[in-house]
């Protein structure tokens, strides 16, 4: 390939002697960046949050069908759920932005990204809320029934509080892996905090200090968001199950 | 009083109750005993409604239990039940448990359903656990709670569903001795059971259920003691 030509802001070419490694970190420019990486920071959250909320209302809706016994309900949600839950995230973002693109339906990034995080969340969390609802004893329905009580005070005061507790944790550990995933985003040139990232250390060639910040406000995004679940759980249930 | 008038029950192809009657007066105590599979907790669940019946009547205090005009949950009210599964609702404590029912069922006020929970709680022993968990309870405690669940309603009368079946056996006891004081305050009572000695010194009358018919019933020291159909003699030689 011929001598290498150095290059002063290149960190990954090393020396014709062999010596490498004499990386020089310019913070400052990560610095000015800020507000351009705090928007992006903001549109991952943005991104994330919603996906989870249109995610959950899916699952509702998709774990009750399955565990209808209408046929073609059920058929839609098992599809639904097997394709969501056994193929990659990365192919579901290519086929929301790239796929639908060829069909003529042209979305945006973010919404393609949405649209791939909903369908990946609503698959999750339709088995999370199955596995939920079918862990409550039935002897719990017929107890409450004894009492005089209506079907739906029996669901609003003795199922539902109960099923919530137990899909609690893996709903935040999908929050989680919604935020974490919302990163693919970069594939598609949306401006959540590693697209972001990848278009300032393109300009700036400070690739190493540019996603170690990334990384860094990723994981205070995640670690917020686990502590405030942990603490909002203490608040909420009280008793053990 | 509760009268069970020729009734049929079936589960697919499979009959369960092969036409009983059996007339519960107020303050009665009535034990079923049998062999399992022979029907006896099915009643109970035809009684309460939680299971239809295909043929016959059961009428509770003049209300016909399956009629389709009768409002389920409010007949429901009258007649207090207790499983085998103990069934305490594991994220309320245990004066929550108890105090649930009058308040969301019978639209008392919070102080008041209180009130009631805890008369309840106290009349069955566990007056010092109002704050704490039913998971952190004993299955008898955990029994005791669900008798006190169902008294809160102030019903006319109780069902037990072999109640002390999934207890250890030093657990019984505490159980059986809530029973015999409910039923010394006059508490109209039927009780699935395997207990003979409680059936025995408890009820005033024993039922002996084989394949869905009641085929002894009589005056409980007499049935248990000298039961007269040979299908009963065999069931009790058995469990003794």
């Amino acid at each position: 390939m011929g001598a290498l030509i150095k290059h002063p802001s290149d960190p990954f070419l090393t020396t014709e002697s062999g010596q490498g490694m004499d990386y020089e970190f310019h913070w400052n420019v990560v610095f000015q960046n800020m507000p351009e990486l705090l928007n992006g920071a903001f549109v991952t959250l943005h991104v994330s949050v919603l996906a989870m909320l249109l995610g959950i209302v899916i699952a509702i809706l998709l774990a009750i069908a399955k565990m209808n016994n209408s046929k073609p309900y059920c058929y839609i949600a098992t599809t639904w759920v097997e394709i969501a839950r056994n193929t990659p995230a990365l192919f579901q973002i290519y086929m929301a932005y790239f796929g639908l693109g060829a069909l003529g339906i042209h979305l945006s990034p973010y919404v393609a990204v949405l649209s791939a995080l909903v369908f990946i969340n609503a698959g999750y969390l339709t088995e999370t809320f199955r596995g939920g609802f079918q862990s409550i004893p039935n002897t719990q329905y017929s107890a409450s029934k004894s009492l005089g009580m209506t079907s739906i005070q029996v669901y609003r005061y003795i199922i539902l509080p109960q099923m919530l507790r137990r899909i609690y944790h893996p709903m935040t550990n999908q929050f989680v892996w919604s935020i974490l995933m919302s990163s693919l985003g970069i594939l598609v040139g949306m401006g959540e905090l590693s697209g972001t990232t990848q278009r300032l250390q393109s300009l700036s060639f400070r690739t190493l200090e540019f996603f170690m910040v990334a990384a860094v406000m990723y994981f205070i995004i995640t670690k917020l968001v686990l502590i405030s679940s942990s603490l909002l759980s203490r608040k909420l249930f009280k008793g053990e199950i | 009083m509760i009268s069970i008038q020729n009734v049929h029950k079936s589960f697919g192809d499979l009959e369960v109750l092969k036409g009983v009657s059996l007339d519960v007066n107020d303050g009665e105590v009535v034990s079923i005993i049998g062999g399992s599979g022979s029907g006896k907790s099915t009643l109970l669940y035809c009684i309460n409604a939680i299971e239809n019946i295909q043929k016959g009547k059961i009428i509770v205090d003049g209300v016909d239990v399956h009629s389709k005009e009768t409002n389920k949950d409010k007949l429901r009210q009258k007649l207090g039940m207790v499983f085998q599964q103990w069934n305490s609702f594991p994220h309320m404590t245990v004066l929550e448990n108890a105090a649930l029912a009058p308040r969301i069922v019978k639209k008392m006020s919070k102080e008041e359903a209180i009130e009631i929970a805890k008369k309840e709680l106290v009349h069955v022993g566990l007056g010092d656990k109002f704050d704490v968990y039913p998971t952190k309870m004993s299955g008898g405690q955990q029994q005791r709670l669900a008798i006190a669940r169902a008294l809160a309603m102030k019903p006319d009368c109780m069902l037990f569903d072999e109640v002390t079946s999934a207890l250890d056996p030093e657990l019984v006891g505490e159980v059986l001795d809530t029973l015999r004081l409910l039923a010394d305050e006059g508490m109209t009572m039927i009780c699935v059971t395997h207990e003979m000695g409680f059936a025995r010194d408890v009820s005033d009358r024993v039922a002996y259920f084989h394949e869905g018919v009641i085929a002894e019933i009589g005056e409980a020291k007499q049935v248990i003691i000298d039961p007269q159909n040979p299908l009963t003699q065999k069931f009790l030689s058995k469990v003794r």
